[in-house]
């Protein structure tokens, strides 16, 4: 296979956190996240794939399928992902409601 | 036999769906009781597993997978002494936080009780299970009620910042650890600990291995917050409520520590091993950064939590020297160092408790003298602060001299003795904060110490005698670890099991099951020279410290004014660096990854 789905998976990463690190609004924020993490998705699946190879539903055939494992990964990254990004938007909100911004410069109550 | 093993990471879990769903109907006198009494018994089962380990390494895989030949599909853990201790040092914590509480939090104390329990669980189920992605969702699972807990009071800004800065820098961790994950299984086709090693320990070194071990390492040196991925941990600690702060500084700090240790040494020891000297270099020089950037800055606050989470960062950067020298008697040491600094920082948050509660305020400088009348806690104060130090036979100083000596034998002969300025500095802020409050020494304003938002207050309700009597009892445990007979021959057995990979292999793959011979002496560790003079010398440094931050107007006008000449802009450009915005922070780890990568890239491939 070609090494285009892990160069993707390594651009989606590294553009999310180039997101993460420029953002200037926590709901932006919050959706760079998700970005990085989209990268991780392409780079389970890209480490499972094989060509030719059908869905990982095991029938008495012997058709080649593709890694079952990778995709029991994603589908928990994207389970933990789901957590992590409402508690960050809840967040934001109640930055929001304090401040009246969502601009994590705005918000930096403590520093030094 | 050994599903004990399941019961640390089952029973929090199942009790904070117990207590979500009775709260609402029992009584309040007895609402406390169900979350104290589920964390007791995580402590004690925690407990009978760590005895049970000293004997054999136990091996439990969940629905009965076993693995065949040699191959894992199954889901295990693997408990040895190390492991099994951070358990139960995680359980007793949050047992303590948990009877401290009692009272303390008023607001949505049900969600308080739950998120401890489930915070206990993945801090558990961390520090046992024996399979790379399962250590990742425990990681996360840890993470995400420990996020919850750190912004409990939502209501203010600062706990808003504070729970945002650390959760995201943290999501960000996670997923570089996920993508190490992903690049390991895509190399070896296994997520078990033990058969990645294996796999592993048969090749050279290629660019894989080495950005999966950087992703890994570079992940958990987030959680661990070494610098320069340390930021979080400040505006984090200063804000979650003191009970919390307990847990977060005596245990979960140590746990990112744990995880380099465990991954080191089940995974990467077998490809990198004859590289050893690059990851040696690396991790001592990030943890020396670490101890003394963190302590310079602990001796800049005023806000307590703010100062002894500095003190925190400092003392993570001592135990990842232990773990960096990647040898027996210095893990031994690190464990130590875990252990004992647990109990006490624990101990010194829980003290800012029940200063919150007394005095309504935890600035120093408004605080000075007013600790009079709490001559108890101000002798546990001073108490802890020389237990922190590493003074000759109290709290850390077996972990200290262990460290030391290892130190010396790998002829790092400068290491004991700049650990010992990094202790003595950050001992020493605590120290100057403890004479100050508690004893109405030194001025009343300082032009170094800037001035930081005030803390939430809470209920009157929270009974005092209770509260002592909790803090009283962690920082006397903590203190008194370096007296424990046979502590030191035990740590440094389980440290030569925790680096034996051969022996894990056979355990967990093949079943072998290899048991230890009687116990080691029952002694107390009796020091080298050398490690009670550094010891000495950390007090001295941590007296002098302290001296220096409550009565420098006294030191004549010229040297004064030459120090401030020299010191004054490296301080303020330091502090200049700790924005409290997270962009900068997830920037500071993107460099800290890639510069750690690029060193090793260029030392670790053959």
């Amino acid at each position: 296979m070609s090494y285009l789905p892990y160069a993707l998976a390594g651009w989606i990463f590294v553009v999310g956190l180039y997101g993460v690190v420029s953002s200037r609004n926590l709901i932006h924020l919050a959706v760079c996240l998700t970005v990085m993490q989209s990268g991780t998705y392409v780079l389970l699946l890209a480490i499972g794939y094989k060509n030719g190879a059908a869905a990982p539903i095991f029938r008495p055939s012997h058709h080649p399928a593709v890694d079952p494992v990778v995709q029991a990964l994603t589908l928990t990254d994207i389970v933990v992902s789901v957590t992590v990004v409402a508690l960050i938007l809840a967040l934001a909100l109640a930055a929001h409601k304090e401040s009246g911004s969502v601009n994590p410069e705005e918000i930096a109550d403590f520093s030094g | 036999m050994s599903t004990i093993l399941a019961f640390p990471v089952a029973l929090p879990l199942a009790g904070a769906a117990f207590v979500a769903f009775t709260d609402g109907w029992l009584p309040d006198r007895v609402k406390e009781l169900p979350a104290i009494a589920i964390a007791a018994a995580t402590t004690v089962i925690s407990t009978i597993i760590l005895v049970r380990t000293e004997r054999m390494t136990l091996v439990h895989w969940f629905g009965g997978w076993e693995p065949r030949h040699g191959l894992a599909l199954g889901i295990g853990f693997v408990a040895e002494p190390l492991g099994a201790g951070m358990a139960t040092l995680a359980a007793a914590l949050v047992t303590a936080s948990l009877v401290f509480s009692w009272r303390y939090m008023t607001e949505a104390p049900r969600l308080y009780r739950v998120l401890m329990l489930v915070f206990l669980a993945g801090m558990s189920g961390f520090a046992l299970s024996g399979d790379l992605f399962n250590m990742f969702v425990w990681f996360e699972l840890m993470g995400v009620a420990a996020y919850a807990l750190a912004g409990y009071a939502v209501e203010r800004l600062g706990p808003i910042q504070g729970a945002l800065n650390f959760a995201i820098t943290n999501t960000v961790a996670a997923l570089f650890i996920l993508f190490g994950i992903a690049l390991l299984y895509g190399a070896t086709g296994a997520l078990n600990l033990a058969q990645i090693g294996r796999t592993l320990g048969g090749h050279s070194v290629d660019g894989l291995v080495v950005v999966a071990f950087t992703l890994l390492i570079a992940g958990l040196l987030v959680k661990s917050a070494a610098v320069p991925f340390h930021f979080w941990l400040a505006d984090a600690y200063a804000v979650a409520p003191a009970p919390v702060c307990a847990v977060f500084a005596g245990a979960m700090s140590e746990v990112g520590l744990f995880g380099i240790a465990r991954l080191y040494w089940t995974v990467f020891d077998g490809p990198i091993g004859p590289h050893v000297g690059a990851v040696r270099d690396v991790l001592l020089a990030v943890g020396i950064a670490t101890a003394i950037v963190a302590a310079v800055m602990a001796f800049l606050q005023r806000h307590l939590k703010r100062l002894l989470a500095y003190t925190v960062i400092s003392h993570v950067g001592i135990a990842l020297c232990g773990i960096a020298l990647l040898d027996a008697t210095a893990l031994g040491g690190a464990a130590n160092l875990v252990l004992s600094h647990g109990f006490i920082k624990a101990g010194l948050f829980l003290a800012c408790g029940v200063l919150l509660r007394e005095f309504r305020g935890l600035d120093e400088l408004a605080l000075r003298g007013r600790g009079r009348a709490l001559p108890l806690l101000g002798a546990l104060w001073l108490l802890a602060a020389v237990g922190l130090v590493g003074f000759p036979y109290v709290g850390s100083f077996l972990g200290h001299s262990l460290v030391d000596d290892a130190a010396i034998e790998h002829a790092h002969r400068w290491l004991p003795a700049t650990l010992m300025v990094a202790t003595g500095v950050s001992g020493g802020a605590i120290l100057r904060a403890g004479a100050r409050i508690f004893l109405g020494w030194g001025p009343r304003d300082d032009p170094l110490l800037r001035e930081e938002p005030p803390e939430e207050v809470p209920e009157e309700t929270a009974s005092m005698p209770a509260m002592l009597a909790i803090t009283t009892g962690v920082i006397a445990i903590g203190v008194g670890f370096s007296l424990i007979p046979g502590l030191e021959d035990r740590s440094e057995h389980a440290a030569d099991r925790f680096r034996d990979q051969h022996t894990y292999v056979d355990r967990t793959l093949f079943g072998k099951v290899r048991t230890y011979g009687p116990s080691a002496p029952v002694v107390i560790h009796r020091a080298t020279p050398a490690s009670i003079g550094y010891g000495l010398g950390a007090g001295l440094i941590a007296a002098a410290t302290a001296g220096f931050g409550l009565y420098r107007r006294r030191l004549p006008a010229g040297t004064r004014q030459a120090g401030r000449r020299w010191l004054e802009p490296s301080v303020d450009g330091l502090r200049a660096l700790h924005t409290g915005v997270v962009g900068d922070y997830v920037m500071w780890i993107t460099v800290g990854t890639a510069v750690i990568g690029g060193i090793w890239a260029l030392t670790l491939v053959s």
